[in-house]
This record gives C-alpha cells, sequence and structure tokens, in this order.
C-alpha cells in the first residue's frame, strides 16, 4: 500500500498510522510538520501553501517508488497540506513501514529531504510586522535550515 | 506561442499565473528563460531556474515542443 496526496484539509497523523499499520510490519516511522511561529528571527502569525498540484503529486509518487526500491519498505502514506495555515497546524505527515525500526526510520527521513529538495509546493510567510515573503530555503544553504 | 504556467514568487512578480511566449521549432527551454526574463518583472527569475516540462524537470538544452506543458518552478518549499 504506497499513497500520496496533496491536500486542502486538516490533516490527521493518526489516520496516516491506522492506514499503513499492519501486524506483518513491527516499525511504523511517523513525520509529522508543523507550523511553526518563528522563521529566521522573525516572528510568524500564518502561513499560505500552494503548489503545482499535478506536478507535486506526481513528484511524491515518484518519490514513494524510489522508497520502495531503497528500502523496501511495507506500506507508505503522505499528505501534504496547501492553503492557509494557522500556527501549530501540520502541513506534512508521513508514515513508513516496515518489519524493523531502522528501513522505517531511514525511509521517512528520505522522504521529507526529498519533499523538500523537489516538489513544488511553496510557502508563503506571514509575519507580526504585516510584511509577507516567499520562502526561499536555497537562500538559506549554510545557515540553521540545514 | 507556447502557455507557460507561473508560481508563487514569479507569478507574482509577472503579474499573473501564465504567460504565453513566442515559439518555433528549435526552441530550447534556455531560450524560453531569456524570453520570460526580458519580459517586466522577468528578472525575478533567475538565468537558470528549474523548468518542467510535462511535469518532470528539464534541462536547459531540452527542446520545447508546441503541446508541452511546460512551468517555471521557484525554489520549493515544502514540509
Amino acid at each position: 500500500m504506497k499513497r500520496a496526496a496533496v491536500v486542502t484539509r486538516v490533516i490527521d497523523p493518526a489516520a496516516l498510522i491506522a492506514e499503513v499499520q499492519s501486524p506483518e510490519f513491527g516499525a511504523i516511522s511517523l513525520f509529522v510538520g508543523t507550523v511553526r511561529d518563528v522563521n529566521d528571527g522573525r516572528s510568524v502569525t500564518a502561513l499560505d501553501y500552494s503548489a503545482y498540484v499535478n506536478m507535486a503529486e506526481s513528484e511524491l509518487a515518484a518519490i514513494l517508488d524510489e522508497a520502495e526500491v531503497n528500502f523496501g519498505v511495507g506500506a507508505i502514506a503522505i499528505e501534504h497540506r496547501i492553503g492557509a495555515l494557522a500556527l501549530g497546524e501540520v502541513s506534512v505527515a508521513i508514515a513508513s513501514t516496515h518489519a524493523h525500526r531502522r528501513p522505517a526510520i531511514e525511509c521517512t527521513r528520505f522522504i521529507i529531504e526529498e519533499i523538500k529538495s523537489r516538489v513544488p509546493i511553496w510557502k508563503l510567510e506571514h509575519y507580526a510586522d504585516g510584511a509577507r515573503e516567499w520562502v526561499d530555503p536555497t537562500r538559506a544553504i549554510g545557515e540553521a535550515a540545514l | 506561442m507556447v502557455t507557460v504556467q507561473l508560481f508563487a514568487s514569479y507569478a507574482e512578480a509577472l503579474g499573473g499565473s501564465t504567460l504565453q511566449i513566442p515559439f518555433e521549432n528549435g526552441t530550447r527551454v534556455a531560450d524560453l528563460v531569456r524570453s520570460i526574463r526580458a519580459l517586466p518583472g522577468g528578472r525575478s527569475v533567475p538565468p537558470s531556474p528549474r523548468v518542467a516540462i510535462n511535469r518532470k524537470f528539464a534541462t536547459a538544452e531540452q527542446l520545447i515542443r508546441k503541446d508541452d506543458e511546460i512551468a517555471v518552478i521557484p525554489p520549493v518549499a515544502g514540509g
């Protein structure tokens, strides 16, 4: 079972766990990304995520295929939310399963790193001082973002 | 002409989510980028941005075909 989707509703990490859970797997690794209140020293009040949805879903599908080959995982579910998100809300959740913990954890790590480098999703941050800015991680290389 | 999709900061800088760009046989991704950068606001697009053709990342030398789905991809920030 492998599934990846870009969604516009609230993400329920427990639902992803339930989706991938099976007695044949001894490990479920879950990553949950949430909206943080500070970025680069600025106070963030809200976020808007947008995407090139068709390509984002095809890149996510490609990442799923690569993850299956690389880690031999059993089941994977990924959801990335777009639209307006409030502080603390879940933006992305990944659940990977395997018979053993190490491949499950490594698979989840692989998937979130690939999402951050190649899935066409963008983040518009709104700041407490009224300013707004598109987040550009390529400007933060060598800084805290890594 | 071919239709080019823009997103996020590039769409804001160029004033819309699609552009019509002149096209002839032999036009490469790099030529398309040069045309976009010559438009008002086009300098927000770097000289070698990521470009997707039919939902896959393309090289600068890749040839454009008339019915391709083309998008210029700003630095991604998912997660």
